[in-house]
Parts: C-alpha cells; sequence; structure tokens
C-alpha cells in the first residue's frame, strides 16, 4: 500500500516536472502547436515524441514481466472497440484542449505556476466530468 | 539548440520533457502495473469514477503533478507564462470534463500510453482530439477570437 503510493507520487512528481519542461504548462505553446495553419509551433512534437519513445521500450519490457515491480498485477484497458462515444468525446477534448491551451496533466501542474487559473480550470473539468457521471446515472 | 525555420520552437527542452514524461509512465506501469492517464487518476481521486488504483494511490500522483512543476520552475527561473482568462478557462475545463469521460482518456492515457502500445482506440482518440484541436485553433484564430493576451 506505501509503496503504490510512493511509485505513485514519484511518478505525478516525473510527469509534472516533464510537462512543466516541455512547455505542456504554458498555454501559448500548447496554443502554438495548435495552430498549425498558423504560426506553428513544433515544441510539443518532440515532448510527445520523447514521451512515446520511453512507453513503447516499456511496453516491451512489460511484456516480459509476470507481474509489476511493486503491486500483485497488471490492470490495463483491453478494449478494442471504436465506438461513437469515444470518438464524440476525443473530439470535444480536442475542442477544450484548443480554447485555453491546457489539457488534465498541465491543469493540476498549472497549480504551482499560477494556482487561481489552474484551480478555475480544473473545477470546471471536474465539474464537467462529474455532469458526464450524473447523466449517465452510475 | 533551435530549429531551422521555427524560431519559437524549443526542441531540446520539448524533448528532455517528454522523456521524462515517458519515464513517469513507465514508472507507473512497470512499477505499479497501471496506465499514467491523467484524467482517469484525476477522476479516481475526486470519486468522481471507480478502479482498482487505490484512492490514496491516485492523490499521490495528482499532488505530485505541481509538486514536479514547482522543482523546474524553481531550477530554471521560466518566467510565468500568461493563461486564458476565467470565463475561457470554464468553458475550457468543462469540455475538457465531459470530453476525457466519454472519450476514455486525454492526451497523457491515449496520447502518450495508447499510442506507444498500438492501441486502434487510442490511434482514432488522439487523432481526433489533435484535429479538432488544430480546428478549433484555426476557427479561433479566423474569427479574431484571443484568449491569450
Amino acid at each position: 500500500m506505501i509503496r503504490d503510493i510512493l511509485v505513485s507520487l514519484v511518478s505525478g512528481t516525473v510527469f509534472g516536472a516533464g510537462l512543466a519542461l516541455g512547455g505542456m504548462t504554458d498555454p501559448a505553446r500548447v496554443r502554438g502547436f495548435l495552430d498549425l495553419f498558423g504560426a506553428w509551433d513544433p515544441t510539443l512534437a518532440f515532448v510527445m515524441g520523447g514521451a512515446v519513445l520511453v512507453m513503447a521500450l516499456a511496453w516491451l519490457i512489460q511484456k516480459r514481466m509476470q507481474r509489476p515491480l511493486f503491486a500483485e498485477g497488471f490492470s490495463l484497458p483491453d478494449r478494442r472497440d471504436i465506438t461513437p462515444r469515444l470518438v464524440g468525446g476525443s473530439a470535444l477534448f480536442g475542442i477544450g484542449w484548443g480554447i485555453a491551451g491546457l489539457c488534465p496533466g498541465p491543469g493540476f501542474a498549472s497549480f504551482a505556476i499560477e494556482p487561481a487559473s489552474a484551480a478555475i480550470f480544473v473545477a470546471a473539468m471536474l465539474g464537467g466530468m462529474l455532469l458526464v457521471r450524473l447523466v449517465e446515472g452510475n | 539548440m533551435s530549429l531551422p525555420g521555427f524560431p519559437d520552437a524549443a526542441p531540446l527542452p520539448g524533448l528532455i520533457g517528454g522523456l521524462l514524461i515517458g519515464l513517469a509512465a513507465a514508472l507507473m506501469l512497470l512499477g505499479a502495473g497501471r496506465i499514467a492517464g491523467v484524467s482517469g487518476i484525476a477522476a479516481r481521486a475526486f470519486g468522481i469514477a471507480s478502479s482498482s488504483l487505490a484512492r490514496m494511490g491516485a492523490w499521490a500522483f495528482i499532488i505530485g503533478l505541481p509538486l514536479g512543476a514547482l522543482i523546474v520552475t524553481q531550477l530554471t527561473g521560466a518566467t510565468a507564462p500568461t493563461f486564458a482568462g476565467p470565463v475561457p478557462l470554464v468553458v475550457a475545463g468543462l469540455i475538457v470534463g465531459i470530453g476525457t469521460r466519454l472519450g476514455s482518456g486525454c492526451t497523457s492515457g491515449h496520447g502518450v500510453c495508447g499510442m506507444s502500445r498500438f492501441s486502434q482506440r487510442s490511434l482514432v482518440a488522439t487523432a481526433t482530439f489533435m484535429a479538432t484541436g488544430f480546428v478549433t485553433v484555426a476557427v479561433m484564430n479566423a474569427l479574431g477570437l484571443a484568449v491569450l493576451p
């Protein structure tokens, strides 16, 4: 249990450091990347590329492991179906990402940079999540 | 180091930041056996979704995010970036919250963890949110809607 929490804390901290260093906590940088038809800033492609590269290696290692280092077993998504819900939800997410230049990780990380803005964004985001839960009634 | 043709790009900090994000997600996968998807972990931490991840673990990850960002800003002494005003932040936050629940993930879960695993769902999700992100910024620019000063 305590090891679980420690792994999560270290992972979250390194994750947050990567977000800040890579420019994901700078909305202008993010919107610059999304401004493909204008003054495009390719920085985030390097962020994405670096992260995917390391994770691709991690997946290769994972395949050879019986169980994780500090947990009983793997608990990974296994769905393969492409649904309207997946596509529609992702489409909405991209619109929100484009409007303010923030996605969930940088939203939380920004509490260290501009807490008031981070709080507004995160509160609204949690509200949106809660709304889905209420509408779907589960 | 700069990128020819893109004077504002910061490819090296971007790459190092990306490698750190990858390492963090790898630690979550190989250490805890889980996907480092921030929207899902946030929903778990705040009791919006259930998951096999312990709620304390979800909170530890969420608290780590600003902690890591704080360490970087202290070390680099970077000037604070500008954020959108309250109204666009609320609108964007709501849409991001709804979209990530319906779409089962965000940039981290689909874009980093799923894409690197060649998950078809994540490839479709990432292509979709990138496309609507591009269109959103293009449309806002065309309409002269500036959210950042």
